[in-house]
């Protein structure tokens, strides 16, 4: 078994190796996950798979393939492609703020001809592999040493500065706190991060200034929301009348009074937690946290029981990056945070983010499949023997 | 090995991280579910009520307003469909602009363009506001079109008022128009943007029971308050229908007849039911504009036109009785003993009663005469002497229980009392005592004495049934059955000794039956439909002494508004009276002359068309009339000619 072990640490996997290597269970409760959100936008649109359950469908299907490539291929590739891809992400986050089109008040798509894309979904994939390679070249003694993390902070400010600009604050809080786990978890010493953390106390202010007047608005109405009831705090309050009337065992499939009568705003994008919990109730919304938590926790099994230290961050990081995903979204709309757009990942309609969802799952899968491989700071296998 | 250590070393700290990390989610997602007990669990009841606040809502169904009837069934006022222009002030935004792009449609003219925009601030910006109602094919076709462009803008079927006959029965049935702020009652039907309540006549009277009441429906309402479809439904009670005791074939006949005088109140009445058969007011309106919206140019017309075609002069026209008043002198007179058939006076032209002298219209007078002869000649000087003898007191008493100097009590709005002066009356308004001057004017119904053409009528039906008729306008007992009502209403003797209403009755034949009474001219020549009657020729001005000696002017010299009034009072046919008729031309109509020259021909044509048809509505029932009085047979009645 030893020799098995050692040889597979070294050589490329076969495929056969690699299709039984990946996690079923974890596919499974990923495409459990996206039926559900399929049935809930069946429902969103008055029991109709047009307008939206039928395009998710058709994205979860295609989604599927990058997954299953991004799962197949060797880890020493992505290792190798991971700077490649963070550019080419970074460089389309920049090409939407040259000649990316306004959708919903703020520009953040880029017309691709075929799809239309949203550059700063797969920016937070991008993110996890740069860092994880770039922390994974980092020695122990390195990570110890503030000048060793500097171009580790701009590969995280950089994009976060540009999806920002959009605006985009969701997203942008997404990569910096995703970067921020990744340096914690790669080993930064605390005391930096209680730095950076009276930093961006100390940042506050001068960021207020640079909010949008809808985003501070938000952010009074976070504070208190029934005070201007059909005003800004409409969509938080109606968000939590169709949770709340949802109740324990929910008003029924289809029978959301709620989001069927529009109440609710966006009910199919960010606030589609909001219609789940409405029709399926607490035991509905509960039963969808526990698939969150049972993926979120195969992914911290498939991170611990990998032997490379790119897999291991590369895997918490996309585990992280989902979860933060799913906190944001769920806690925004049950009234905990101000509002910021971010979607529910497998579950809210739209392409690209359920693109970026999926290729994370593959690499996670492959950090799986790939468990036993390990990497020296080059990338390469190292031949050490026990 | 180093590298080993390190890589151990390396792992250990990830090991850490990674727990503590899996930890904060842990704490992460406890904190969602927690979240989710409190909204769904704890909380849920609260969120419950608020979401179905959320959709919800509950409008009134408007009841459909019930029918305003003749007696034999024909609609006088109805409710019908109509299709109206409606804007929402919260979906239109700017409605000046809106309405600005509707006047390149269609005619929104500057008084409905000001009451839209009041009606925008007054009321809740949700409440769909009336731009114009009765919209024809052709507008409704090019705001549809536009409508798409027109947000907050769309054609509702709506309900107006229709009114088949007009300006005919304006002043009975009244119209409906916009509900004021001070007609809220707490009904929340008033509160509807375009109900509309009963402002004058039946309309007004009996708005209650023509109201019904009002239904609700329970709707779910989208976030943009769009119906989405109906949770449940009360349906309302429609309003009733109320049947008055109109015969609207006579009314058109009297408003005909009437149409050839400038200003005339006619009334025709049924003295055994007290029904109101016709009640003509000339001059009439158009009720329909009232409810639609009224022009100020119309609204000036009407209100300043001098022969007053708003009021309903039947109930709220005064005027001196003049002559007409003669027989109600005659029965205080018989009544108090102060006077028999016997009793002669003579008249020289005129009465001198300390300084003042008291002239008979007739100005070589009508030599010595009695009641009878008096009374077909209409003597004042005869009834300047009678009204002496009585007295005021009496005299007042005698006319309130004819009717005068009160409110009959008709079932709808606006009638005035009139007034019969007593001591009490002068003493209170002039602080001046009772002058015996003015009993004598009294007597021939001048002076301060004022009645209503409606009180005129109800006199002479008290006069030939003895009982006392009140007229009325609704009748709570329905239909007029076939045959005529089973029980018509037992009104009380007035308690007069009928011998005395007998001999008046039989003056008021020779009035017209007879050659030389004052409306023998006038007089009904077709057989078992003769009338007795009363003319008056009420002044308006003062005759000075200067006139009296170079003549009086004539009529075609003085101003309109200065000639006499013309007044007859009648009742068919004359053996057993069953109609009687009261008619007033103000100022002597176009010929100028008095009331037997002018008013009298009205009432002989209304009273004849009115025993015309007699039959063919009812079965003819002499002897239940009969018994409302003795007849005093007629003595020379000449219908035969």
């Amino acid at each position: 078994m030893a020799t098995l072990t050692s040889d597979l640490g070294r050589r490329e996997l076969t495929l056969l190796e690699k299709i039984r290597g990946v996690s079923w269970g974890l596919v499974l409760l990923v495409f459990t996950a996206a039926c559900f959100g399929i049935a809930v936008l069946y429902s969103a649109a008055d029991g109709n798979i047009q307008p939206w359950a039928a395009a998710q469908t058709i994205r979860f299907a295609i989604a599927l393939i990058p997954m299953i490539g991004a799962a197949l291929l060797g880890i020493r590739l992505w290792f190798r492609a991971a700077y490649w891809a963070y550019a080419t992400a970074l460089a389309l986050v920049a090409a939407v703020d040259l000649r990316g089109f306004v959708g919903m008040g703020a520009r953040r798509w880029i017309d691709l001809g075929v799809i239309q894309l949203q550059p700063s979904e797969l920016m937070n994939v991008a993110l996890v592999l740069g860092l994880a390679r770039s922390c994974h070249t980092l020695s122990n003694e390195d990570v110890w040493r503030i000048r060793f993390l500097i171009l580790p902070a701009i590969m995280v400010l950089l994009p976060a500065a540009l999806v920002l600009k959009q605006p985009d604050l969701g997203t942008a809080i997404m990569l910096l706190m995703t970067g921020a786990v990744l340096f914690f978890i790669a080993g930064v010493r605390l005391r930096i991060f209680f730095l950076m953390a009276i930093a961006a106390a100390a940042a506050v202010p001068a960021g207020w200034h640079f909010l949008r007047d809808y985003q501070k608005n938000r952010i009074y109405t976070f504070l208190d929301p029934e005070s201007d009831p059909l005003g800004a705090g409409y969509h938080i309050l109606q968000s939590k009348i169709a949770l709340g009337s949802g109740g324990l065992f929910g008003k029924g499939f289809l029978l959301g009074s709620q989001s069927h009568l529009s109440f609710l705003p966006e009910k199919q994008t960010d606030f589609v937690f909001t219609t789940l919990a409405e029709e399926f109730g607490f035991v509905g919304g509960l039963a969808l946290l526990a698939l969150y938590t049972l993926i979120i926790g195969y992914g911290f099994v498939i991170a611990f029981r990998c032997r490379s230290h790119f897999g291991r961050l590369l895997g918490l990081g996309i585990v992280t990056n989902f979860s933060l995903y799913v906190f944001i979204n769920t806690a925004m709309v049950m009234g905990l945070i101000p509002v910021v757009g971010v979607p529910l990942p497998l579950i809210s309609y739209g392409g690209t983010a359920m693109l970026a969802v999926m290729f994370g799952f593959g690499l996670l899968l492959n950090v799986g499949v790939h468990g036993e491989v390990r990497l020296d700071r080059s990338g390469a296998s190292p031949n050490v023997g026990y | 090995m180093p590298a080993m250590r390190r890589e151990a070393h390396r792992q250990k700290l990830f090991t850490r991280r990674a727990a503590i990390l899996a930890g904060a989610h842990a704490t992460l997602l406890a904190a969602l579910a927690g979240r989710m007990y409190e909204l769904q669990v704890v909380e849920a009841d609260r969120y419950a009520v608020l979401a179905d606040e959320n959709r919800i809502s509950l409008r009134l169904l408007t009841p459909l307003r019930g029918r305003i009837l003749d007696r034999f069934g024909v609609a006088l006022a109805d409710s019908r469909q109509n299709y109206q222009l409606v804007i929402v002030a919260e979906q239109a935004g700017d409605v000046a602009a809106t309405l600005d792009a509707l006047g390149g449609l269609i005619e929104v003219g500057e008084t409905d363009r000001r009451r839209v925009l009041r009606d925008v601030r007054r009321k809740h910006s949700f409440v769909p506001i009336v731009v114009r109602a009765n919209l024809s094919w052709d507008e409704m076709a090019r705001v549809e079109v536009a409508v798409p462009e027109l947000p907050g803008v769309s054609i509702d079927q709506g309900v107006t008022r229709h009114y088949p006959f007009g300006e005919t029965a304006a002043h009975v049935v009244g119209y409906v128009a916009a509900v004021s702020e001070q007609e809220l009652d707490g009904d929340p039907l008033l509160e509807l943007p375009d109900f509309r309540i009963g402002k004058s006549g039946v309309e007004k009277s009996q708005d209650t029971e023509l109201r019904g009441t009002a239904g609700t429906s329970q709707v779910e309402v989208n976030a943009f308050g769009r119906v989405v479809r109906e949770l449940a439904r009360v349906a309302g009670k429609p309003g009733q229908d109320v049947v008055t005791s109109l015969d609207m074939t006579m009314q058109e006949f009297v408003t005909r007849r009437c149409s050839a005088e400038q200003s005339v109140s006619c009334v025709l009445l049924d003295v055994v039911t007290g029904d109101v058969l016709a009640l003509v007011s000339s001059p009439s309106f158009d009720p329909v504009p009232f409810s639609t919206g009224l022009s100020s140019a119309m609204w000036q017309d009407l209100s300043n036109d001098p022969r007053k075609p708003l009021s309903n002069k039947v109930i709220a026209g005064v005027y001196p009785p003049g002559s007409t008043f003669k027989p109600v002198v005659a029965t205080a007179a018989l009544t108090a003993g102060v006077l028999t058939p016997e009793t002669s006076f003579t008249c020289p032209g005129y009465l001198e009663l300390g300084d003042a002298t008291f002239h008979c219209w007739r100005h070589g007078g009508h030599g010595t005469l009695r009641l009878r002869d008096a009374i077909k000649r209409s003597c004042d000087v005869f009834f300047y002497e009678t009204a002496r003898r009585v007295g005021i007191d009496r005299l007042a008493a005698m006319a309130r229980r004819f009717g005068f100097g009160g409110a009959l009590g008709i079932d709808i709005p606006g009638e005035r009392p009139g007034l019969i002066p007593s001591r009490d009356w002068k003493l209170a308004t002039t602080g001046t005592a009772w002058s015996q001057g003015e009993t004598l004017i009294a007597g021939i119904g001048q002076g301060s004495v004022l009645a209503t053409p409606l009180q005129l009528a109800t006199m002479v039906a008290r006069l030939v049934t003895g009982r006392a008729v009140s007229p009325r306008l609704v009748r709570a007992d329905g239909l007029m059955p076939t045959g005529g009502d089973p029980a018509p209403p037992d009104f009380p003797s007035l308690g007069i000794n009928p011998r005395a209403l007998a001999l008046v009755l039989d003056g008021m034949n020779a009035v017209v039956n007879e050659q030389g009474g004052t409306a023998y001219a006038a007089r009904i020549t077709e057989p078992g439909f003769a009338m007795g009657g009363k003319s008056g020729t009420s002044q308006v001005r003062h005759i000075s002494e200067f006139e009296r000696e170079h003549g009086v002017r004539k009529a075609r010299q003085i101003p309109w508004k200065e000639r006499d009034h013309a007044l007859f009072l009648a009742f068919a046919p004359v053996s057993a009276p069953r109609y009687v008729c009261a008619t007033v031309v103000e100022h002597g109509g176009a010929s100028g002359g008095g009331g037997s020259a002018v008013a009298a021909p009205i009432c002989r044509d209304v009273l004849l068309e009115a025993q015309r048809r007699d039959p063919a509505r009812r079965v003819p029932d002499h002897d239940t009339v009969a018994q409302f009085v003795t007849p005093v047979p007629p003595r020379s009645v000449a219908p035969a000619g």
